[in-house]
């Protein structure tokens, strides 16, 4: 397409958006002063575009998928349950679910945990503000980027005289006198050094949020329980971790979803060779290599439905938060 | 395998074994290249537009952009030439999503046999059937025919069955080129008697890890089952896990899980696996190893400053058969086929066919790489010592082509269980635990 043509499409499309609104604006303005049912017509005038949005962008495509989620490869016969059976029947997708569940658990886990501590450690210390900046730069490197950075730390030589290690884990394994390891090839150890690139990066992200939860305890309430006579561990768990909890599962339930979705670092790291792919990876896989469009739209609403209690939960949560 | 049109720039063999069958002839039918009287015949047009959809990203784009120009300017249709690096999987979103391109580039005949029987892309015009049938062999013709239907015409091809050494090595050692799958063997035994590693492999290729296996795979299969069973094998009308594949995978296995014979200068058998198909063949170079198999396009992948000749640092031979005189060869190319069938598509798609469209490739290549479609002309006009070699074994009355044959299996296979399974295969999984797992994911 050429870029005048671009550009008038955009043009368009704003004149369209602009026309629209303009009419929202013209239905909801007509509605005379004050009454019940106007004020119905004036917040149906307002929902009305931000509905139909979601139900062509979401609702839509949503239960489209859950349709062809019952057909076969090309979507030409129907299969019923078939494309789940094979979800949960066949040996390499069950290591699929495995992976994701090892994700699942672990990732959310260790990022809050790791995070929650560093928060501690370094609350009201002297270096605060550079240690935080330190842990939560990460944030700022893509999914992508972050897989490429630690597929150079994993990277593997062999073990002859004369070759250098490039990888950073085998070559302080080296100078430790071990032998270097190919990190990413044996399951399901393989999918661990996976996760750690998720915690590497979502561990800033559990800092800051749990940091803050933490500035937002009331200084005499440690004081007080110092003064009762407790260590600091105690003062952690009794009276530190309650008092942040909302904020510990909003990080622990936002870290859950992000696993769930995970896919640039399988991708970029593995491809999800050597058993390390998870659902939304092999959903990919599945509909773009295999063609396989109805195990592809399967996975898709099995991810959906894993995602969707968390989701929900987290938004209660936060509601409760806030 | 998905070698394909990165590549792309290193063969138009397809063109080559045409004349191979059909018998020369196409010499005097080009035009001069002043003028458009090559171009009547596809027609005039007024402002109208082809878009042209592939892999081919730079630097090998320009010389089929600059093998269109002419074209552009004498028939008045403007070639929207768009190059794509996810093309594999930005195809099927165009498709799925009524976005397609006039015309695209796919190197499995699988996929085209896909699109043709779901009737997604169009059937050729009479222009391009005949040329097919003047210009390729039947077995490449076949690649685009579905249902007795030709859905378009083959661009360009390579040549797989390769085994790069240095012949400056060989001399060194008193090393001699195998003519046999016995003497291959042989010889890998008496270069592992040193103690060094004959082969180097690698089949690292991010998501697409696997294939050189599969690659490998089929060379024993033509090699030790003939060409019958292999076409019976890769159109699946005999089960995957079959005797013959049995022998074949374990054959492959003889060479790349054999612990004497692999993984010179990358580790031990493991490191097959995690080693890219790019550095595999590498070692070689620094004479941590003698033998790597791969096809034509690895010649590009030589550090800089490589002498890549009969006599040089590196060169190929070719991968033997089971005796001197029979020769299977593995090969792929890339195939052109339309979406829609306006006027001017048709048109472009009849130019792409024709012998015109081959010459001013080769001019527009200058590099080497294209191999005109006259056979009087490949021994002086092949500039690279690669392609000429590449040419001789194609050329051989003995040698028989075939296509990769996961290129040609059902998508659920040939792009993903083949690949993943091997590459479990390389790391223990058992051979008959691997072509069962495979067999499974045929698509009934």
């Amino acid at each position: 397409m050429v870029t005048t043509e671009k550009l008038t499409q955009m043009v368009e499309g704003l004149a369209v958006f602009a026309v629209l609104v303009g009419l929202v604006l013209a239905i909801a303005g007509r509605a005379p002063r004050a009454g019940r049912s106007d004020d119905r017509r004036v917040a149906i005038a307002f929902l009305a575009p931000a509905v139909l949005g979601l139900l062509i962008v979401v609702i839509y495509p949503a239960v489209r998928t859950i349709y062809e989620s019952t057909f076969d490869a090309d979507g030409s016969d129907f299969v019923g349950l078939g494309n789940y059976a094979t979800i949960f029947t066949t040996p390499d997708q069950i290591i699929v679910l495995r992976n994701t569940a090892l994700w699942v658990i672990l990732s959310p886990l260790a990022a809050t945990s790791l995070g929650l501590l560093y928060a501690v450690l370094v609350d009201r210390a002297r270096f605060e503000s550079f240690a935080k900046a330190l842990i939560f730069m990460p944030m700022a490197i893509s999914f992508v980027g972050a897989s490429i950075i630690w597929k150079f730390v994993y990277e593997y030589r062999p073990d002859f005289a004369g070759v250098n290690q490039i990888g950073v884990l085998n070559q302080v394994l080296v100078w430790l006198g071990g032998t270097p390891q190919q990190w990413l090839i044996e399951s399901p150890w393989n999918s661990l050094f996976l996760i750690a690139v998720m915690v590497w990066v979502q561990a800033g992200f559990a800092m800051t949020i749990l940091s803050a939860a933490i500035k937002g305890i009331p200084a005499e309430l440690g004081e007080a329980a110092r003064v009762d006579g407790a260590t600091a561990r105690q003062v952690f768990r009794r009276v530190t971790l309650p008092l942040v909890r909302p904020a510990v599962i909003v990080v622990l339930t936002t870290v859950a979803i992000w696993t769930l979705k995970v896919f640039d670092i399988v991708r970029t790291m593995t491809g999800g060779q050597f058993d390390t792919s998870v659902v939304a990876n092999e959903f990919y896989t599945q509909t773009f290599r295999s063609f396989n469009q109805g195990v592809g739209s399967a996975l898709a609403v099995l991810l959906f439905v894993l995602v969707l209690p968390v989701i929900l939960y987290n938004a209660r949560q936060i509601r409760r938060l806030a | 395998m998905r070698i394909r049109m990165r590549y792309i720039g290193l063969l138009a063999l397809a063109g080559l074994l045409s004349v191979l069958a059909a018998s020369g002839g196409i010499a005097n039918a080009t035009g001069t290249a002043s003028g458009c009287a090559a171009y009547t015949a596809y027609g005039k047009f007024k402002s109208k537009k082809v878009s042209f959809y592939s892999a081919i990203v730079a630097p090998q784009d320009k010389s089929f952009t600059d093998s269109f120009k002419k074209f552009e300017s004498c028939t008045g249709i403007k070639i929207d030439f768009q190059g794509d690096k996810q093309f594999d999987s930005q195809i099927q979103v165009r498709i799925q999503g009524g976005n397609a391109p006039d015309l695209a580039v796919f190197a499995q005949p699988g996929i085209v046999k896909q699109l043709a029987t779901t009737r997604k892309i169009v059937t050729a015009p009479a222009s391009v059937v005949a040329n097919l049938k003047k210009f390729w062999s039947p077995a490449w013709a076949g690649y685009v025919t579905v249902n007795k239907k030709v859905y378009g015409a083959p661009l360009g091809a390579n040549v797989k069955s390769l085994v790069w050494y240095s012949p400056k090595m060989f001399q060194a050692n008193g090393w001699t080129i195998p003519k046999t799958l016995g003497e291959l063997k042989t010889l890998s035994d008496r270069i592992a008697a040193t103690g060094k590693k004959p082969w180097c492999v690698g089949i690292g290729s991010g998501d697409a890890t696997g294939w050189p296996v599969t690659d490998w795979m089929e060379e024993m299969m033509l090699r030790l089952y003939g060409v019958k069973t292999y076409d019976n094998w890769v159109n699946h009308r005999v089960p995957f896990n079959g005797p013959a594949a049995t022998g074949a995978l374990n054959a492959a296995g003889a060479y790349i899980k054999n612990p004497a014979y692999v993984n010179g200068g990358l580790g031990d058998v493991t490191s097959v696996a995690s080693t890219s198909f790019v550095d595999a063949g590498l070692p070689i170079v620094q004479d941590q190893c003698a033998l790597h198999r791969q096809g034509s396009f690895y010649g590009e992948f030589w550090p800089k400053g490589t002498n890549i000749s009969p006599n040089g640092d590196i060169f190929a031979f070719y991968f033997p058969g089971k005796t001197a005189t029979s020769k299977p060869v593995l090969g792929g190319g890339e195939f052109l086929v339309a979406f829609s069938s306006r006027p001017e598509v048709r048109a472009f798609q009849a130019f792409m066919s024709s012998a015109t469209w081959a010459n001013a490739k080769v001019e527009s290549t200058p590099t080497g790489g294209w191999v005109r479609a006259n056979q009087g002309l490949v021994a002086t006009k092949l500039r690279n010592p690669i392609d000429r070699l590449s040419a001789t074994i194609l050329q051989d009355k003995n040698s028989v082509f075939r296509y990769d044959g996961s290129d040609q299996m059902p998508g659920a296979v040939g792009t993903d269980a083949f690949w993943k399974q091997s590459t479990k295969w390389i790391l223990g999984q058992s051979t008959k635990d691997t072509l069962d797992a495979i067999e499974a994911a045929w698509p009934s």
